[in-house]
C-alpha cells in the first residue's frame, strides 16, 4: 500500500522554526524564500515525496500544520 | 498514478490537523519551543477523553503562565511553585473533575519543591505535567535545579559547577519513592514518535486521575533554544546527547504496571 | 430555643464553619488557634456536611488550597495565627488580584518574629493595611468574644462573596483562647452545584460549550490593562466603605472623653468606661467592628464632640494612627498599648486615661 500526501501550512502563524524539517522521512518541507509579516521564513511543501505521515504535523510546536493523505494503490 | 493536489486537498482526506481544543490565539513561545507541542498534546487527550467540561487546568508561573490562552477549558493561575496546592484542593472538593497541573522546572522543581512533595505524598488523585529544560526561560535563562553540571547560564556563565551551584535534581526518580504516586514517566516531543509516546503517556496518566490510586507525574524532558542559544533543531539534539543521559526517557514507576 | 454551649472561640470558628454550609478549611497548626483544625477534625464534618478538612505542610500551600477552592466557588477558609499569616500575605495579595473569596481567620500572637504565643493586636497594619504585596485592601472584621467567632464566619463568607474580596477574620489569643457560651444557629447546608454556579458564575467548574472558558488570575502584563483593573478594585473598596462600615459604642452619645479599641480590648475598655462615669467623669467607647472599612466618619464626628480621645491596643500603637486621620486635628489623640502578649487592666488603662489627660 503506498500514499500521497499534501500538507497545508498556516504560513502567517509558521515561526521557521524547522523541527518539521528535521522529522520529515522524505524531505518535503523546505523554508520559504520570502518571510511572512512576522519576518518568519515560514514551511512549505517541497516536490511530490510527501506521503501524508503527519511527523511534521505532530511535532510541530505551533499547530500550524494540517496534512492530507490518500491511498494510490 | 498521479493524483493532483486539487484531489488530495479535500476535508475527508485531512489526516491531522490542530486540536479544536486549542484556541486561534498566537502562541508567545519562541520558535520551536516544546511547549507549543505539549499544549497540543494535552489538548489532544483531554478532546479524546471528551472531558473538556471535567477539566480543570492550574497553570504556574514561567514561559507557561499564558497556557490559559492557548487550551479551551477553565483553568486557574498558579502563585510561582503554588501549583500542585490549588490542584489538591480544587480535587478534594470537586473529585468528580480531571484536576492537572502544568509546571516548569523553576515553578517545580525549584520554588515550589514543598508543593509537589507533599502533593505526592498525599497521594493527590491529579495529574502534574514537568516541563523540565534544565533553565529558567522567562525570566532570561538562569539556572534552574534541573540544570546540568557544566551547562552555561545567565548565573552560570562558566557553567554549572558542583562545589559552587551543587548537583542537578532528579525530581521525577525521587517522587517515585513517595508511596502517593500512581504513575510516573519521563518523555520528551522532539521527534514524532516520541510525541506520540509522550501523549499516550499524558493520557494513561489523565485516566489513572480518576481511578483513586495516587497522583501521576508526567517530566517532558524539553528544550529553551533561545535559552541554550541554539538553532531549534540544533536544541533537540544536544538534548538528545546530554539531557537525555542525567534525565533518560521512559517509565518509572507504574502501579498498574499496564502497557 | 437556641442552643447554647460553652466553648472556646477557637472551637467556635470550627463549630460555625460546620453548621453554615463551608465546603472546605485547609490549615497548619500554630498556636494560640491549633483547636480549630483540631475541632475540625475531632468532628469529621467530611462524613456529615461532606466539608473537605485537610492539613497542609505549611501556611504557604494552606492558602494556596483556599485559592484553588475559591477558585472554583466554594466556601473555603483557612486559620492561623501572626507568622504563619505573614507566609499566607503572598497568597492573599494574589486572592485580592484574583478577585476571589475567602475567609482567613488570624488569631494574632505577640511579633515581630517568632514572638510569644500570648495574646497581641500587632497584625493590625499587616492586615488592614494590606501584607502581601500591590494596591489591595481585605475587608477585616475584629471579634470581641467567642460569640462574634462563631457568628463573623457565616458574616464574613457573605461579604466574600458579596465584594469576591478576602476577608480576614482579626482575633487574638484572649478570644480563641477564651471559653464563653456560643449561641448556635440553625444548620445552613452547603451550596449545591447549581448554587454555586449562580453565586458564582465566573468560577472554575469545568468549561461547557456555552459559555467561554473562566480563568482565575491576577496577571497582566499591559500597564493600561493593570490599571483599569486597579482603578476597578478602587470603586469596589470605595463601596465597601460607603456601605460595610460596623462599628458599636457605649456611652458615647455624651461623652466629653472617648476610648476607641477593638477586640478583646473594647472589652476590657468597657470596665474602663464605668470606672471614670463612676468617678462623674463622661467617658465613652467606641469599638470598630470593621477595621477595613473604618469608621472614619463617625470617629470625625466623635472628634468634634469630645475633649481627647485614646486608642487603646495590644502593641506599641497601629490604630491609632487611622484615628488619627480620622479626627484630623479636631482633638488629642492619646495612645495606650501593652505589648509581647501583656495584657492591661481597667485599673492600668485609667491611670494612663487620667496622666494623659491631667486629671491626676
Amino acid at each position: 500500500m503506498a500514499f500521497k500526501g499534501i500538507i497545508e501550512v498556516d504560513t502567517q502563524r509558521c515561526k521557521g522554526c524547522s523541527v518539521c524539517i528535521a522529522n520529515c522521512p522524505t524531505k518535503s518541507i523546505q523554508l520559504s524564500k520570502t518571510v511572512n509579516s512576522k519576518g518568519y521564513h515560514y514551511a512549505e511543501l517541497t516536490g511530490d515525496g510527501c506521503i501524508g505521515c503527519s511527523n511534521c504535523a505532530v511535532v510541530c510546536p505551533d499547530s500550524v500544520i494540517t496534512v492530507y493523505r490518500v491511498k494510490i494503490q | 498514478m498521479s493524483i493532483s493536489i486539487e484531489e488530495i486537498k479535500k476535508p475527508e482526506n485531512i489526516i491531522y490537523r490542530k486540536p479544536a481544543l486549542l484556541t486561534d490565539n498566537v502562541m508567545h513561545y519562541c520558535p520551536g519551543c516544546s511547549h507549543g507541542t505539549v499544549h497540543k498534546l494535552v489538548a489532544e487527550v483531554i478532546e479524546d477523553m471528551g472531558i473538556q467540561e471535567q477539566t480543570i487546568g492550574v497553570c504556574p508561573v514561567g514561559c507557561s503562565v499564558f497556557a490559559y490562552n492557548y487550551i479551551d477549558i477553565d483553568w486557574q493561575e498558579a502563585a510561582h511553585g503554588r501549583a500542585p496546592a490549588l490542584a489538591t484542593a480544587t480535587k478534594r472538593l470537586c473529585p468528580e473533575k480531571y484536576v492537572f497541573t502544568y509546571q516548569g522546572d523553576g515553578d517545580l522543581a525549584s520554588i515550589g519543591t514543598a508543593e509537589i512533595i507533599h502533593a505526592c505524598g498525599r497521594g493527590e488523585n491529579i495529574v502534574v505535567i514537568f516541563i523540565n529544560n534544565g533553565i529558567y526561560g522567562m525570566t532570561g535563562g538562569q539556572m534552574a535545579p534541573t540544570t546540568l553540571i557544566g551547562m552555561k547560564t545567565s548565573t552560570t556563565p562558566y557553567g554549572r559547577d558542583p562545589k559552587l551551584n551543587g548537583f542537578p535534581l532528579v525530581i521525577a526518580d525521587m517522587l517515585a519513592h513517595l508511596d502517593g504516586t500512581a504513575y510516573i514517566t519521563r518523555q520528551s516531543v522532539h521527534t514524532a514518535p516520541a510525541a506520540r509516546k509522550a501523549k499516550a503517556a499524558i493520557r494513561k496518566a489523565f485516566e489513572y486521575s480518576q481511578k483513586g490510586i495516587g497522583l501521576s507525574f508526567v517530566e517532558i524532558v524539553s528544550t529553551c533554544n533561545s535559552g541554550w542559544k541554539m538553532s531549534p533543531v540544533d536544541a533537540n539534539k544536544w538534548m538528545e546527547e546530554n539531557m537525555f543521559r542525567k534525565y533518560p526517557i521512559g517509565d518509572i514507576k507504574d502501579v498498574l504496571n499496564t502497557k | 430555643m437556641a442552643e447554647k454551649i460553652l466553648m472556646k472561640g477557637n472551637e467556635a470558628i470550627a463549630i460555625s464553619a460546620i453548621r453554615n454550609g463551608v465546603d472546605g478549611y485547609f490549615g497548619y497548626p500554630i498556636t494560640p488557634q491549633s483547636e480549630v483544625m483540631e475541632t475540625l477534625m475531632k468532628e469529621k464534618p467530611w462524613e456529615t456536611t461532606g466539608m473537605v478538612v485537610l492539613q497542609a505542610e505549611s501556611e504557604t500551600s494552606s492558602i494556596n488550597m483556599v485559592y484553588g477552592g475559591a477558585s472554583c466557588g466554594k466556601k473555603v477558609m483557612t486559620s492561623s495565627s501572626s507568622p504563619g499569616v505573614s507566609l499566607m500575605c503572598e497568597g492573599i495579595s494574589y486572592m485580592a488580584g484574583a478577585e476571589l473569596p475567602c475567609v482567613v481567620v488570624d488569631v494574632m500572637r505577640g511579633g515581630p518574629g517568632l514572638g510569644t504565643i500570648q495574646p497581641s493586636q500587632s497584625d493590625y497594619n499587616q492586615i488592614v493595611k494590606g501584607g502581601g504585596h500591590g494596591d489591595y485592601h481585605n475587608i477585616v472584621i475584629a471579634p470581641a468574644s467567642a460569640q462574634d467567632m462563631y457568628d463573623f464566619i457565616d458574616w464574613g463568607f457573605e461579604l466574600a462573596f458579596k465584594y469576591r474580596n478576602p476577608v480576614v477574620v482579626l482575633a487574638d489569643g484572649i478570644i480563641g483562647q477564651m471559653m464563653e457560651k456560643v449561641e448556635l444557629h440553625p444548620m445552613k447546608p452547603r451550596r449545591t452545584a447549581e448554587e454555586i454556579l449562580e453565586a458564582a458564575p465566573w468560577a472554575t467548574t469545568g468549561k461547557p460549550a456555552t459559555r467561554e472558558r473562566n480563568i482565575i488570575t491576577s496577571l497582566s502584563l499591559d500597564a493600561d490593562i493593570q490599571e483599569k483593573f486597579n482603578r476597578k478594585l478602587k470603586n469596589k473598596y470605595d463601596i465597601i466603605e460607603e456601605t460595610e462600615v460596623k462599628f458599636s459604642e457605649y456611652l458615647a452619645g455624651d461623652a466629653e472623653y472617648l476610648f476607641v479599641a477593638f477586640g478583646c480590648s473594647s472589652r476590657i475598655c468597657e470596665a474602663v468606661v464605668d470606672e471614670l462615669r463612676g468617678e462623674g467623669i463622661k467617658a465613652g467607647l467606641l469599638r470598630p467592628i470593621t477595621l477595613y472599612p473604618f469608621p472614619t466618619k463617625e470617629i470625625a464626628r466623635l472628634g468634634k464632640q469630645v475633649k481627647s480621645m485614646m486608642s487603646v491596643e495590644l502593641n506599641l500603637g497601629q490604630m491609632v494612627e487611622d484615628v488619627r486621620l480620622a479626627v484630623a486635628g479636631s482633638c488629642p489623640v492619646h495612645f495606650y498599648g501593652r505589648q509581647g502578649g501583656n495584657i492591661f487592666t481597667p485599673e492600668e488603662i485609667v491611670g494612663e486615661f487620667k496622666k494623659a489627660n491631667g486629671l491626676a
